[in-house]
């Protein structure tokens, strides 16, 4: 009987403290340079650019680099691509030479405005928001969902 | 055996046997050993029975080598790349450790399709030995888990990418994917969570899970007693009984000796490498998982939309259950391969699927001519790794780091050093990449001013290796070239 209480009284910190992930707050993604504007008035296919991203990682605050993708814009609205795969969440490659963003993974294809074409991913690439602020173009990083057809922030 | 004294034993055997009596007396270890080294086996000993001792010893094998490593091993996101690379490439013998224990891993699994492949083949699962087979199901379950967790543990490139989409998958579970992908990583993204979670689980969750269901599947074993031969009666076995020592103790123990020979041939002649620390930002890596898990990898390719899920979750999880039920769906006592189509004929159906499959996974890597650069591009990278000498971290508190905190000048510099994705070629601290050299010390090479000289204008090998002119103000030049100082 008692140990049934001493267990019954462990077991349920226990739980919360091996689940604490699921509880902890999400924290707020902040907006992160990609570069001045002028560098992408004349783009003529996707460019791949690292930003650096402030994020906690445990009990760390790490910078982090991750890449996204510039598409090129006639009117000065700027598009960024996520590069992360809606499909298991690879990393896409943009191929110049096939005019087409592959998945390395399992070969999901997109057209170089992000839109799904063939493959395993269920959605087309996720477009992050932008905005252009004195000149410099700056993106907020956000992860999504993998396999949903709807595009989800992660909590 | 069990009366006599055992030939190693020094001293007049009088004393041998009075020490026997003394210690069977207090521990019974006569009738333990007994209880050991005499079961029965219908037929007598056989080389086709070695398979099952061979696991147990290459899963001994794997918990000495892993202890060891452990004396080392950091599980944090910023310190495990630099103690695997510290083991390989300083600790004496380091290298071939690990690499007993990484080989190790794919032996396993090898002698496991062996052992599974016999049982299936011998129908030896049969004759009131269902938990016998199940227990074995969840072993298998088990080190198929292990191998999974021990992958990220050295966090580099593979290790990072290919938990990335390993875990991504666990999210497709339904209802409760995305919870238990969460709980998995220890939050939304990869991170230090995610390398002591997995630590964790391959260390004391799941070896201990395995020693448990290792003891119980012996238990059940014994309980049933070897099946023997293929014409042999499951239950009520005709054929004389040979005991297990000495001759199948001995075939046992020479497999053994073959094993970890083999082991320490492929050890000592391809070192299992290392790849540069995982790095998100590197749009470029194709993550691969290890070759057991490649034909699965390869399924994924062939499912879209709804398929995914189908055969992605349910078709695995429907074959994982039929598997299991193997010994309650065959329940005839027929065990001679030819009069068992079905089970037998279910088998090698599965079997040349999977190894299609993954030979499928292979040619596509090398088939595809940017695949097959990358590929080898990764693998050149990794022995570039390796052949680099080792780094230490800069520990927090260390006076590098110290000053960097305190100096603005080092500061700014080292927000350029940033902005200017100098650290995506040299690295974070510039401790240097597959695409780029260090830079920790070229502050003792080069005064400030010819510091800023060459990051203005690049001498030809340093553009030969793709470095490009830097443009700033001065000022921000020598912020830069401040921080360059501090690298050591
Ligand atoms: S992760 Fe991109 S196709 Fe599978």
């Amino acid at each position: 009987m008692s140990a049934v209480g001493v267990s019954a009284l462990l077991a349920i910190p226990l739980v919360r403290f091996s689940t604490y992930p699921l509880r902890r707050r999400a924290t707020e993604t902040d907006w992160s340079d990609v570069g001045p504007v002028d560098e992408f008035n004349s783009l003529t296919e996707p460019l791949a650019k690292t930003i650096t991203l402030e994020r906690r990682d445990a009990w760390q605050t790490t910078s982090s680099q991750t890449a996204v993708y510039v598409l090129p814009s006639k009117t000065g609205q700027f598009r960024i691509l996520s590069p992360i795969c809606p499909h298991l969440g690879c990393s896409v490659r943009w191929e110049g030479t096939q005019d087409k963003f592959i998945c390395p993974c399992h070969s999901g294809s997109f057209t170089a405005g992000g839109q799904r074409i063939a493959g395993p991913p269920p959605r087309s690439m996720d477009i992050l928001e932008s905005r252009v602020e004195g000149g410099m173009l700056k993106v907020r990083y956000q992860y999504f969902r993998q396999l949903v057809s709807n595009k989800e922030v992660m909590a | 055996m069990t009366n006599q004294p055992s030939p190693k034993s020094t001293g007049s055997p009088n004393i041998a046997t009075k020490l026997d009596d003394w210690l069977d007396q207090r521990t019974g270890i006569d009738s333990i050993l007994h209880e050991t080294l005499d079961e029965p086996i219908p037929g007598g000993a056989s080389w086709a029975y070695i398979f099952g001792s061979g696991l147990l010893f290459l899963f001994v094998s794997q918990v000495i080598t892993g202890v060891f490593l452990a004396l080392y091993y950091v599980p944090s996101a910023d310190h495990a790349h630099t103690v695997v690379s510290y083991i390989v490439k300083e600790v004496t013998s380091g290298s071939f450790i690990r690499s007993i224990h990484a080989y190790g891993s794919s032996g396993i699994i090898i002698l496991l399709l062996l052992h599974i492949g016999q049982t299936i083949l011998y129908g030896s699962y049969k004759g009131r030995r269902e938990l016998l087979w199940l227990s074995g199901c969840i072993l298998l379950a088990l080190m198929l888990g292990m191998a999974f967790t021990g992958y990220l543990l050295p966090w580099d490139e593979k290790a990072y990418f290919a938990t990335a989409v390993g875990t991504n998958l666990v999210a497709e579970v339904p209802f409760i994917g995305p919870i238990l992908q969460k709980l998995l990583r220890g939050g939304d993204q990869m991170g230090t969570l995610t390398l002591s979670r997995f630590y964790v689980l391959h260390v004391f969750v799941l070896p201990a899970m395995i020693i448990g269901f290792v003891a119980a599947h012996v238990f059940f074993f014994r309980k049933a007693g070897a099946a023997g031969p293929i014409r042999e009666d499951p239950i009520k076995p005709k054929l004389p009984a040979v005991p297990f020592y000495p001759r199948q103790v001995f075939m046992d123990a020479v497999f053994a000796v073959v094993l970890i020979g083999i082991l320490a041939i492929i050890a000592k002649a391809i070192p299992m490498s290392l790849g540069p620390a995982a790095n998100p930002a590197d749009t470029h890596f194709l993550p691969r998982p290890e070759w057991y898990y490649r034909p699965a990898f390869q399924w994924l390719k062939y499912l879209s939309g709804h398929w995914s899920l189908m055969g992605g979750i349910f078709l695995p999880a429907l074959l994982a259950l039929i598997f299991a039920g193997a010994p309650f769906l065959d329940r005839r006592l027929e065990r001679r391969p030819r009069r068992r189509p079905i089970s037998v004929g279910a088998f090698v159906i599965f079997l040349l699927a999977y190894i299609s499959l993954g030979i499928a996974s292979y040619r596509d890597d090398y088939r595809d001519p940017g695949m097959a650069v990358q590929m080898h591009k990764q693998d050149e990278d990794a022995k570039a790794f390796m052949q680099k000498p080792f780094v230490p971290e800069a520990a927090a508190g260390s006076p590098v780091a110290a000053l960097a905190a305190a100096d603005p000048k080092v500061l700014k510099g080292l927000a350029i050093f940033q902005a200017q994705s100098c650290n995506s070629c040299h690295g974070e601290g510039g401790i240097g990449t597959a695409a780029a050299g260090p830079l920790t010390g070229v502050g003792l090479k080069y005064t400030d001013a010819q510091l800023i000289a060459l990051i203005h204008a690049p001498n030809s090998s340093m553009t030969n290796g793709g470095m490009t002119p830097v443009t700033l103000k001065a000022e921000d030049l020598e912020a830069l070239a401040a921080y360059l100082d501090t690298l050591r």
